[in-house]
Formats: structure tokens, C-alpha cells, sequence
């Protein structure tokens, strides 16, 4: 060890003052976390109240979306059904291929499970907009070939939900492209909580003769329910607040034209809505408070679903916490 | 009748296990799909012209991204300097002096959470705090909302590296007479250097391939940075512009940016994964691995 350090006890005031100020500079940097969702959430509302004042509760409940000036009305139900539509797809979607990974990484040998493991995780890392580059320019047309059409021609007439013309650039398109992207984050944590799930309990399942499937049914899925549910709420969370990929795939419609009747229909979420119109909303009337307070319940929405889907994953996984002795 | 009874058994476990298989081979599909049309038609489109001048207009041959290059990479400074500090910090907070306390509880519980706040209300933030007190679209706006996905991340990777740094490094610094600063800046920094530097990179590529909150910040542009107070173009951002386009040009061009960003955020993936994580065994360390989503 250098010299100086021991020498600086020579100066105890200052040697204490500095610790001090140090101790306090990483308090306040931990702190800045809480102080930048206060002031979000209290600067959301304030920019967003004329909105709340025109509109009241119409704001939530009201299906018109008009900007032209003098003719002004904002409703963001389409916008609100919409994200839960898609997102509540795309977990339906994504949540059995999800657990499905975590369990073939666990029955795995471990030198193949951990390169799938990474393999999986590495389809977060790729860009929402690249994703949404590659729904709208390749996948689209192929599925709206191979999947919509002879969806549409089979059942669009007994079934409302396949009827409507598929163009590929609909509610579907964008629910299975979230569903692609929400996999890596709810396959990593279910993989974490279901390891979590005490060895004793998997060998008294085998013990009693279980195939391995038998195992998970009996040993591994009831003792991790809250926590796969945590994962899965994270998931929603994730496909709630994602923008990019659907905006470029949902077809944007606006008003009552977004309020779907088909899969094959148009749609709007709440983050594509705000991506679409946030520029050029006018920085006079009420347009732009109308998109800030649908970003406010965006807000409050994902910090509703993260903040229970933590306390869901925290009472599950309990990592041994502080340092190694 | 047993004998029946295990043959079903059996049977469902192998349904199981394949349909498990097909599970992980529906999510890779789409992967290699996405990066192998990056190649395909995103390789050819790269040159040095197409990576360095500014755009032209569609039909005067070639479409370049220069500008957004470089706005990324000035992007990514920008938020490094106003994320790192504090993210750095926050995770010596919680690891150091927090401890198991109420307030480091809430914190390390909001840090989570902040994470995970969709990424467009952060710009939206952004856009009131900065754009509207400064009257004018900027680069600051875009690096201030960028910030704000990276300092969470940092300094959640920050301090599970420090909470690997074995306690007996800090009782030998203590035992020679060192403050706790500099225990922790000397000794325990400089032991959770690799974590520190993995969760730092993950942040980059995070924060490098982010369109939604640069919307309403930097906006984009089609020419090369001018000053702090001007919109700036950046990668996602020229990605979507190029998609919006109907023209064939434009669809190819947009494949060359996605090349290079994949490429650029990969790198970091692949690298952070070769040399920083073998070390551990990429066991303490599969929280910052997971984007600091590691869940407690």
C-alpha cells in the first residue's frame, strides 16, 4: 500500500470532512432514483392537467381523438384496450414458449443449456426498431401470406375475430412480434426462480417414480407459482411500455377507427400513439397534454405492474445476500 | 394395468420434452431470421461512403449514415457522463453504506422498478424538463433521457460486483489504517473493476439501440452534428426514418444501419461475455448479464 494514505490520518478534521462529504454524495446518487419518479410523475401531471380539467374522466373512458383546432376532443380508451390487447396476447403467447425454455435449459446437460440460455438472452439485446425494421419489411408479408389469409378465408366468417381484411399491419402482427420479445425476459427470470426451488423437493418427486415432467408438475411449478407469476407480470411490463416495434407494426389508426372489432385490424397502443402524433402535436390547445397524460398512465400502469410483479419475484428468490466470508 | 399406466407416463414425458424443445426453437427462429436478413441485405449496402458522408435525397443514389453514426456515438458520451457518476455512486451507496437499511431498501426497490418504466415516458420527461426550459430541441434533452436508462443499470451491476469483493480486502485495508473512502475507491473499486466495466457496456448497447424517448429530444436530422442546441440524428432513430419511406432505397439503407447497430451491440454482447465474464464463471455476475434485471 502507498504511503499517503496512512499519512493523511496525520490531518484527522479533514480526513474526517472528505469521509463525510463522500458518504453523502453516494446517499444523494442513490437517492436521485427516487427524486427522478417523484418529479416525473408530479411534472406529468402538471403538464397533463389541462387535459384532465377539459376532459375528466371522458380522458379514460371517451373513444374520439380529434386535433384539429376548435373541433378539439381526446379520449384514449382505443389507445388503453389496445396496449392491453396486444400485451395481454403476447403474454398469452410468449409465456408458454418462455417456461418452456426455462424447463429445457434446466433438463439440459449444462453445457448446452447455458449457450441456449445466452442464445435467449441475447434476442433482448437486439433493438426494438430492429425488430420492427424486420416485422414490417419480411415477416409481415409471409404471415399475412401463410397465416392471416387462410385464417381470414377458413373461420373469417364464422369466427369476428379472424374477419376483416389482413394486410399484415394489425393487432396480431404486433402481438407476436411483442410475444418474440418478451421471451428472454420472463424464460431468464422463471429460470431463476424455478432454481431456486429447493433440491429436496425435486428428489422426493423422483423418489416417488415422477418421469421429469412429472417432476416439474409436482415439485417445481406449485412451489414457484408467485414467482412465475412475477415473471410474467415483468413480461407484461415489458410489452406495455414497448414502442418502436409496434408502432411500426400496429397500422396506427387514431379514435374510434382504433378501437379493434378483428385480430386483423389496425390498432393503437399508448407508447405508439404518443411516438406517432408527440411532434407534431401543437404546443398550443390540448394535444400535446393529451399525449402527456397518456404517458402518465403509462406511467403509473408499469409502475403498478413492476412494483408487484418485484414483490411477487422478491418473496420467491431469496439470493444469499453480503459479501463472502 | 400399471404396466399401461407407465407406458402413458412415458409417453406424455417425451411429448413433453419435445414440445419443450419446440418451445426454445420458436424463440431462436425469429433470432437467426432477423440476423440473417441483417446480413443478407444490410452487408452488401455497407461502405465507407454509406457509413460516413451525410444523407442525400432519396434517388440521388446513395443514402448514407454518417450523421447518425455519430450522433449515437455522441449520444452515448453524453449519457455516459451524466449516467455513470451517479449510477457508480448509487451502487457504492447500496453496497457500501446502505446495507440492509430502509432507504437502501426502497432504493434498490425503485432502481428495479425504474428500470423497467417504459422508455417513451422517460423521453416525454425529457422533453418537459429540458426542451421546454430550454426552449429548443437538443442533444442534452437526448442525453439527459438516455441517462436515465443507463444510471439505474450501472448501478445495479455496480454494486453486485462490490458485494463479490471478499469482505477480508476491506478488513485488511482497515488494519492499515485507510479511511472508507478509500477502501472503497482503492480496494474495492478496483477489485469490482470487470463487473463495474460489464454493466457499463451492457448500459451502452442498451442505451445505443433505444429510439422511443430520442423522439422527442433530438428529433433527428439529415447533416452532421452543429452544436449541443440543435437536433442531431442518431442510429434507431434514421432506422425508423428509413422505414417510414416507400421507397427501395430507403428499405435497403435501413438494413445497413440495423447491420451496423446489431453489429456494434453485439460486439459489446459477445466481448462483455469472452473477457470479463469467464472469470467468475458467469455465475455472481448473471444479473448484470440480464441488463441489471437481476430480481431479489
Amino acid at each position: 500500500m502507498p504511503k499517503r494514505w496512512i499519512q493523511r490520518d496525520e490531518k484527522p478534521r479533514r480526513w474526517l470532512l472528505s469521509e463525510r462529504i463522500f458518504k453523502y454524495a453516494t446517499a444523494a446518487a442513490g437517492a436521485y432514483v427516487l427524486a427522478v419518479i417523484l418529479v416525473m410523475a408530479i411534472q406529468l401531471g402538471f403538464e397533463s392537467a389541462p387535459i384532465w380539467e377539459e376532459e375528466g374522466a371522458e380522458f379514460v373512458f371517451g373513444t374520439d381523438w380529434n386535433s384539429v383546432p376548435g373541433r378539439e376532443s381526446y379520449g384514449a380508451l382505443p389507445y388503453v384496450l389496445g396496449t392491453l390487447i396486444t400485451s395481454a396476447l403476447a403474454l398469452a403467447l410468449g409465456f408458454p414458449l418462455s417456461i418452456g425454455i426455462a424447463m429445457l435449459v434446466m433438463i439440459m446437460p449444462k453445457r448446452l443449456g447455458r449457450p441456449l440460455g445466452y442464445l435467449v438472452d441475447l434476442i433482448e439485446a437486439v433493438p426494438s426498431v430492429v425488430f420492427g425494421l424486420w416485422g414490417l419489411f419480411v415477416f409481415r408479408l409471409y404471415f399475412r401470406d401463410y397465416v392471416e389469409k387462410p385464417l381470414h378465408d377458413t373461420f373469417g366468417d364464422s369466427i369476428y375475430l379472424f374477419g376483416g381484411t389482413p394486410f399484415g399491419l394489425d393487432v396480431l402482427t404486433a402481438s407476436i412480434i411483442l410475444a418474440i420479445m418478451i421471451i428472454p425476459t420472463i424464460s431468464s427470470i422463471s429460470r431463476e426462480v424455478m432454481s431456486a426451488v429447493p433440491h429436496q423437493q425435486k428428489e422426493a418427486a423422483y423418489m416417488l417414480g415422477s418421469t421429469t415432467f412429472e417432476m416439474f408438475r409436482m415439485a417445481i411449478f406449485p412451489y414457484s407459482r408467485a414467482g412465475l407469476l412475477g415473471a410474467a407480470m415483468l413480461g407484461l411490463g415489458r410489452a406495455v411500455g414497448e414502442t418502436m416495434a409496434v408502432t411500426m407494426l400496429i397500422g396506427n389508426a387514431t379514435g374510434a377507427n382504433a378501437m379493434v372489432s378483428s385480430l386483423f385490424d389496425a390498432g393503437q397502443t399508448m407508447p405508439s400513439i404518443i411516438a406517432n402524433e408527440f411532434l407534431e402535436a401543437s404546443p398550443i390547445g390540448l394535444h400535446t397534454p393529451a399525449l402527456i397524460g397518456i404517458g402518465l398512465i403509462l406511467l403509473g400502469v408499469g409502475l403498478a405492474i413492476n412494483v408487484t410483479a418485484h414483490f411477487l419475484v422478491g418473496r420467491m428468490v431469496k439470493v444469499n445476500e453480503g459479501p463472502v466470508h | 394395468m400399471f404396466k399401461s399406466n407407465v407406458r402413458r407416463r412415458l409417453w406424455v414425458d417425451k411429448i413433453m420434452r419435445g414440445a419443450v424443445v419446440a418451445c426454445a426453437l420458436t424463440a431462436i427462429i425469429p433470432l437467426v431470421w432477423i440476423l440473417g436478413t441483417a446480413v443478407y441485405s444490410g452487408l452488401p449496402v455497407l461502405s465507407w461512403a454509406f457509413l460516413t458522408e451525410e444523407p442525400g435525397a432519396v434517388g440521388a443514389g446513395l443514402i448514407s449514415i454518417g450523421p447518425a453514426i455519430q450522433g449515437t456515438l455522441i449520444l452515448i458520451g453524453l449519457s455516459s457522463i451524466l449516467g455513470l457518476p451517479v449510477g457508480i455512486l448509487g451502487g457504492i451507496y447500496l453496497a457500501e453504506f446502505g446495507g440492509g437499511g430502509w432507504l437502501a431498501r426502497q432504493i434498490r426497490f425503485f432502481m428495479d422498478v425504474f428500470i423497467q418504466v417504459p422508455s417513451i415516458v422517460l423521453g416525454i420527461f425529457a422533453f418537459l424538463a429540458v426542451v421546454l426550459v430550454l426552449g429548443h430541441f437538443s442533444v442534452w434533452a437526448g442525453g439527459f433521457a438516455l441517462s436515465l436508462i443507463m444510471f439505474p443499470i450501472v448501478a445495479r451491476a455496480t454494486e453486485e460486483s462490490i458485494r463479490m469483493v471478499p469482505w477480508t480486502y476491506r478488513e485488511a485495508g482497515a488494519a492499515l489504517g485507510l479511511s472508507k473512502m478509500a477502501i472503497t475507491l482503492r480496494i474495492v473499486l478496483s477489485q469490482a473493476k470487470k463487473g463495474i466495466i460489464t454493466g457499463v457496456l451492457l448500459s451502452v448497447s442498451r442505451v445505443g439501440g433505444e429510439t422511443a424517448p430520442l423522439i422527442m429530444t433530438v428529433v433527428g436530422s439529415s447533416v452532421f452534428f452543429e452544436d449541443m442546441d440543435t437536433p442531431m440524428d442518431a442510429l434507431p432513430l434514421r432506422i425508423w426514418r428509413f422505414s417510414l419511406q416507400p421507397y427501395d432505397e430507403a428499405r435497403i439503407a435501413g438494413w445497413g444501419a440495423a447491420f451496423t447497430l446489431l453489429l456494434v451491440i453485439f460486439a459489446i454482447h459477445l466481448g462483455v461475455r469472452y473477457f470479463f465474464m469467464q472469470e467468475h464463471g458467469g455465475k455472481g455476475l448473471r444479473g448484470v448479464l440480464h441488463l441489471g434485471r437481476k430480481v431479489r
